[in-house]
């Protein structure tokens, strides 16, 4: 077991460094690209819009848009290491030791977890810049971050185990989580939408992350904290099992 | 005991193509074996399945008396390997490479450390240790490899084609390199196409072709094998009896051929004038092909 640890943080040491060995790549962009969101729809569209429930256009869509990054970064993390791993093939390095196959999902699932999280991070002191966002529950914000970036960087994961080809890891990020997650309510309170698209909304996994981590910060909620929490934890559940299958199937990495 | 035992180990890949078709070997502790094979042959197929980045479609494998299929983890322990090609990360310094190899193996960092210090020194790699990969040359990739593939101090270390690529001296540095790491004991495999190094290297020297093992034996025997050539001589009648020669061997094939292996170099007037001696007339002659020299022809081309 103690050989295990000392594995598991030999991997995770070397996503960590990688991260910031490479940050202009890894934490810089989103950086910027959440700044031009806060100047362009905080301030700019904000100061045209009454408030939500209570709160400035900006308040609300400040936890909306840290959430936003924290899922795209933990997810591409994971893949493009795990690919880029596989791709230089010094995936080997660890295939040939007795490494055992949950402490190389749990390796580079922590990498997804720090770059999200560090992102997450930085977005908020930037929001920080344009807004006082008030801090409502420090632990349900926390659980909530936590929780996606390791469900992000899990989904990353299996990306990444069945990626044969540089296109193949941004074909899930385009087409299915960004729609996912402007749909997710980071713009908007669901509670406004008509019923119909009430309906249809609630279907979307993100909605529940978001809005749970949104209740951390201003204490208001669309749909049930608890709810949120016990899908994320299904989630983990899940597609951390499925990594551990695929692995063992040896499916991508063993010929 | 034996280092590595195979038995009737089989490989199809997923494109149906059989690379192995029952390779049978066993190394012993201590040995320095060479697996000798033109490219295709199967031979990192095989280092593959041992390390376990292939899986085998039939077979048994045993490192150090422990079944691979029972624990793949306790073997894997016991075996370091240098790859026939490099898949280190490029943009990772080379004593982080090390390093992290041993974290792979559960060794805490004081201990990698001291091990990366060790094998780094002995290769020549220490004053590169800050040094990213990718600015190394290729002789000093392969080193990392062997340094990383050491630092757990396997029993079992193997070796794919350790010297392809690398010019004449640094592989004299190598060989020595190697040579006294196994006069310290540790058992070593290496593959290679290269005769010439086997020859130097190796005490014991399978040789495998189209992923079967045709030639399993000491150093000593297969030179000498080598070293014999036979000529096949259609004669009026093979079946007189014919007295020995010194450093020749005669095989009656039937009524009118006669197989006669010598050892190369030998005059073969020597051969001619000795069956004269017996009635023996020999009409016409040709060299018979030698498997063992087809496929080294093969190897060199
Ligand atoms: N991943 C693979 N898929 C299909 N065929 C392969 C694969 N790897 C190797 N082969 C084939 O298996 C045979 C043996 O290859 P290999 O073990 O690499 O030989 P060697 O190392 O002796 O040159 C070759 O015909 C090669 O083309
Ligand atoms: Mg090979």
């Amino acid at each position: 077991m103690q050989e295990s640890l000392i594995c598991l943080y030999t991997i995770a040491r070397r996503e960590t460094t990688r991260i910031f060995r490479i940050w202009v790549q890894t934490l810089v962009p989103p950086v910027i690209t959440m700044t031009l969101y806060f100047i362009v729809f905080g301030t700019f569209i904000g100061s045209q819009l009454s408030g939500i429930n209570g709160f400035e256009y900006m308040a609300f869509i400040a936890p909306g848009l840290i959430m936003m990054s924290i899922i795209t970064n933990s997810y591409t993390n994971t893949v493009s290491s795990f690919f880029s791993t596989k791709f230089q093939k010094n995936i080997e390095e660890m295939l040939v030791s007795p490494t055992p196959n949950w402490v190389i999902v749990l390796g580079f699932v922590s990498g997804g977890v720090v770059r999200g999280l560090s992102v997450g991070f930085l977005v908020s002191m930037v929001s920080l810049i344009f807004i006082r966002l008030p801090l409502y529950s420090i632990v349900i914000t926390s659980l909530f971050a936590f929780l996606t970036s390791f469900v992000f960087a899990l989904a990353g994961m299996i990306n990444g185990i069945f990626a044969k080809k540089f296109d193949d890891i941004s074909i899930i990020p385009t087409f299915v989580i960004t729609p996912l997650t402007y749909l997710g309510g980071v713009f908007y309170s669901i509670s406004l939408l008509p019923d119909f698209w009430q309906m249809i909304s609630k279907a979307n996994p993100i909605i529940y992350m978001i809005d749970g981590f949104r209740y951390g910060f201003l204490g208001i909620a669309d749909m049930s904290v608890m709810t949120g929490l016990g899908m994320l934890i299904f989630f983990a559940v899940v597609l951390f099992s499925i990594n551990i299958y695929l692995l063992k199937k040896g499916i991508g990495i063993r010929t | 005991m034996n280092a590595l035992s195979i038995k009737d180990l089989r490989k199809r890949y997923n494109s149906g193509l059989e690379a192995l078709n029952g390779i049978t070997l066993d190394v012993k502790e201590g040995e320095f074996f060479g697996l000798l094979g033109p490219n295709g042959a199967g031979k990192t197929t095989t280092i593959g399945i041992i390390t376990s980045l292939v899986t085998k479609t039939d077979g048994k494998v045993t490192v150090f008396g422990i079944d691979i299929d029972v624990d793949f983890s306790a073997a894997k322990r016991m075996i370091g390997v240098v790859p026939q090609e490099f898949n280190f990360s490029i943009f990772e310094k080379v004593e982080d490479i090390v390093c992290q190899q041993a974290g792979y193996y559960g060794i805490g960092r004081d201990q990698a450390a001291a091990s990366s210090e060790k094998y780094l020194r002995q290769l020549g790699l220490w004053e590169k240790r800050r040094t990213t990969a990718r600015e190394l040359s290729g002789g000093m990739k392969r080193r990392l490899m062997i340094a990383r593939g050491l630092v757990h101090e396997p029993r079992l270390l193997i070796l794919d084609e350790p010297t392809a690529g690398v010019d004449v001296e640094l592989r004299r540095g190598m060989w020595d390199f190697l040579e006294k790491l196994n006069r310290k004991g540790r058992t070593i495999i290496l593959t290679t196409h290269y005769l010439e190094e086997a020859e130097r290297l190796c005490s014991r020297i399978a040789i495998i072709s189209d992923g079967r093992i045709i030639e399993n034996a000491s150093k000593r025997e297969l030179l000498k094998k080598l070293d014999k050539e036979t000529f096949v001589l259609d004669v009026r009648d093979s079946n007189r009896e014919i007295a020995p020669l010194e450093k020749v061997s005669f095989l009656a094939v039937d009524e009118t051929t006669l197989e006669a292996t010598i050892t190369k170099g030998q005059s073969l007037n020597l051969v001619f004038e000795h069956l004269g001696r017996h009635g023996i007339e020999v009409d016409s002659m040709r060299s018979k092909t030698n498997r063992l020299e087809e496929i080294f022809m093969g190897m060199v081309e």
